[in-house]
Order: structure tokens, then C-alpha cells, then sequence
């Protein structure tokens, strides 16, 4: 079985060990490691874990839909870990739903599926699955240098009637509570994700959005650049992080 | 069809303690929340779960409201004889689905 949390043991204990010497400031540190240990055991475990139900739902969309005809699972281990990447075709950055959609509709030619209905977060949390237990390695492409440098403002930007920033909370305020919530880093390392509170799957949009409505700001447009740029940001800021797809978060 | 996902050894001694464990795909609505438009959405949930060994219930349940999606429900029993194990739950709008794995007694 691949599983992100057996075979890197020992470099886990020895960032436990590196955070409570040097402070938070090691590296990133994934939402796993501040959720109860009952949380964990529940991602951990795939008979538990509600996000594998609908792994099992991307691997039958993978067969129906057609994608075998040029894909394997195989050969989709490590994509989510680079994404999002540069699409030369629209001269601009595209993450791995806008992949899946541009497959479907470019090269099969069929109608589009919505973006966060249950076929397309299938097939994405399948795909995003193959990647589990690998470091998040963003992009190489120079041209997503600019792109990362737009998320990075925007996470950094003061939005909505709170005129709070991503950061403020995130960076600033990592490990401090909110209400009775701890703030976590917001590493995006395990997106599609089993969100307690959705009591359903999940894409990482759908995540910036609640944020965004919680600091009463208006959302950006489902698909937006925006977003895919913030993504490409968030990549980047977890550098190294295991991917964990389908992480269980509260 | 709901998806599930089942923890059931294949075999066990005579006498052992058998530990299952079912985790099934169902949003569980629980009638009192309303929707986007403003109306209350209809109860949409398992009401019952029973499990069957060789056509004898070793374990049931009944399921409420405010018990969460993709409910999970893990038990245990003793495993005396080689069988089948039946898994049944049944809910509003006429929810019903039923899985089977076999259990090797040694």
C-alpha cells in the first residue's frame, strides 16, 4: 500500500524534532499534524477514510469517460504533485481540473462536465490520488514564475469587510485559534479533501472561497485565473510537503 | 448503486473476535436543513443497518438524523462457523443495497 505516513517516518519525527527546536519557521507543516489524533487515524486509514469512496467513484469515471484510451493510472502518479503547470495552448497557467475539462472538451470533444459536480471532483481526486506520499515539486516552467508572483500578491492583498489578508491569518497567525478552530499553515497538499464540516469532497477553489465569504469578500468567478494563481502560490509555499489526497480535514 | 468500502478478514479461528468495520456513501440529509432556495430539504438517510451471518442478524442499527454523511459503523462478533456475511441498509426513498463477503472459519 502506498501511504504517505509510513515510509517517511523518520524525516516526520526529524521535522518534529527541527519545529520544536527552531520554532515553526523549520517548513511547512501540513494541517495533518495539528488535527486529533482521531482525524488521523481516519485519513490514514482507507477503509475509514470517506474520501476513498470517492477515489473508487474517479477510478470508474476514468474507464467510462474514456481517459484509458490515451492515460494509465500509472502514468498519472506525480502529476498533481507539479500542478498547476503552464498551458502553452492558452498562453496562460492552468491547474489539473482545467486540465481534466480541456481533455474532455479539446480533445474528446464532448460537453463540458461542471466543475465542481461529482464526476469532475471524482476524476480529479482520482488522478490526485496516484501522486499520494509525494513532494509537492512545483512547476520548473519560467513563464509560471509571474504567475506565482500574481498569487502570491493576492495572498498577501487585505480583502472583504474584515480587511484581512490570507496571510494575516495564515502566516501571521499559524497555530493561534480563531474561535475554538486552530488556524492552520493552509498548505494546499491534500486537495480534493474529505472536509468534516462539508460532510463531503471538496475542491481547493470551494476552500478559498469559504475563506474569502468569512472575510466577507466577494469570490472570485468559479475557474478565475485568480485562483489558479493563488494555487500555483500555495504550491510553491509547500514546497516539499507530501501530497495527501484525499486528505480528511475538520 | 452507493459505494462502499468493507474491513472483513477472509478467515478466522474458531472462537476469535471478528472485527468489521463499513463505511457506505450516503449524504444522510437530515429534513431540518433548508437549501439554496430557502426550503427545507426532504430527510434523505439510512434508517437501519443489519448484518446477516449465515441468515442470522449478529449485529443491527438504527440510524437518526444528525448522524453524519457516509456513516461508519464498525462491530464486532464471534466467529463460531464458516459463512456468509450479509450487509443490509435501508433508508428513506426506498434506500436499499446489500453486499456479501465470505468468512473461512478454520
Amino acid at each position: 500500500m502506498n501511504h504517505p505516513w509510513t515510509g517517511p517516518r523518520l524525516a516526520r519525527v526529524a521535522l518534529l524534532l527541527a519545529v520544536a527546536v527552531f520554532g515553526p519557521a523549520a517548513g511547512p507543516r501540513s494541517g495533518f499534524e495539528t488535527m486529533s489524533p482521531e482525524l488521523r487515524a481516519m485519513q490514514q486509514d482507507d477503509l475509514a477514510n470517506p474520501g476513498m469512496l470517492h477515489v473508487a467513484e474517479g477510478e470508474a469515471q476514468f474507464q467510462q469517460q474514456g481517459c484509458t484510451a490515451c492515460h494509465s493510472a500509472e502514468a498519472m502518479q506525480g502529476v498533481a504533485a507539479r500542478y498547476p503547470a503552464f498551458d502553452a495552448a492558452r498562453d496562460g497557467p492552468i491547474d489539473l481540473a482545467g486540465r481534466i475539462a480541456q481533455c474532455r472538451e479539446e480533445r474528446q470533444g464532448r460537453a463540458p462536465l461542471p466543475r465542481e459536480g461529482k464526476e469532475m471532483l471524482a476524476l480529479s481526486v482520482f488522478v490526485a490520488h496516484q501522486s499520494r506520499g509525494l513532494p509537492l515539486t512545483p512547476n520548473p516552467d519560467p513563464r509560471m514564475e509571474f504567475v506565482r508572483r500574481q498569487g502570491e500578491a493576492l495572498f498577501r492583498e487585505r480583502r472583504g469587510q474584515l480587511n484581512l489578508s490570507c496571510g494575516q491569518c495564515h502566516d501571521d497567525n499559524a497555530g493561534r485559534r480563531l474561535a475554538g478552530s486552530l488556524i492552520p499553515e493552509g498548505h494546499a497538499n491534500g486537495y480534493p479533501l474529505y472536509r468534516l464540516e462539508w460532510q463531503g469532497l471538496g475542491s481547493l477553489q470551494r476552500r478559498l472561497r469559504n475563506c474569502m465569504v468569512g472575510v466577507r469578500s466577494e469570490p472570485f468567478a468559479p475557474g478565475a485565473a485568480e485562483y489558479i494563481a493563488l494555487e500555483a502560490f500555495l504550491a510553491e509555499r509547500a514546497r516539499g510537503l507530501v501530497v495527501e489526497t484525499p486528505a480528511v480535514r475538520p | 448503486m452507493a459505494r462502499t468500502l468493507l474491513r472483513v478478514p477472509g478467515t478466522a479461528q474458531r472462537g476469535e473476535v471478528v472485527e468489521i468495520r463499513t463505511l457506505i456513501q450516503h449524504p444522510m440529509e437530515t429534513g431540518f436543513r433548508p437549501g439554496a432556495d430557502g426550503t427545507v430539504q426532504p430527510r434523505d438517510i439510512i434508517r437501519r443497518f443489519t448484518c446477516l451471518y449465515n441468515n442470522r442478524p449478529v449485529f443491527e442499527a438504527d440510524l437518526h438524523p444528525a448522524i453524519a454523511a457516509n456513516p461508519y459503523l464498525t462491530f464486532t462478533f464471534v466467529a463460531r462457523e464458516s459463512g456468509v456475511l450479509a450487509f443490509i441498509w435501508e433508508g428513506d426513498n426506498g434506500f436499499s443495497q446489500t453486499e456479501t463477503r465470505a468468512l473461512t472459519v478454520a
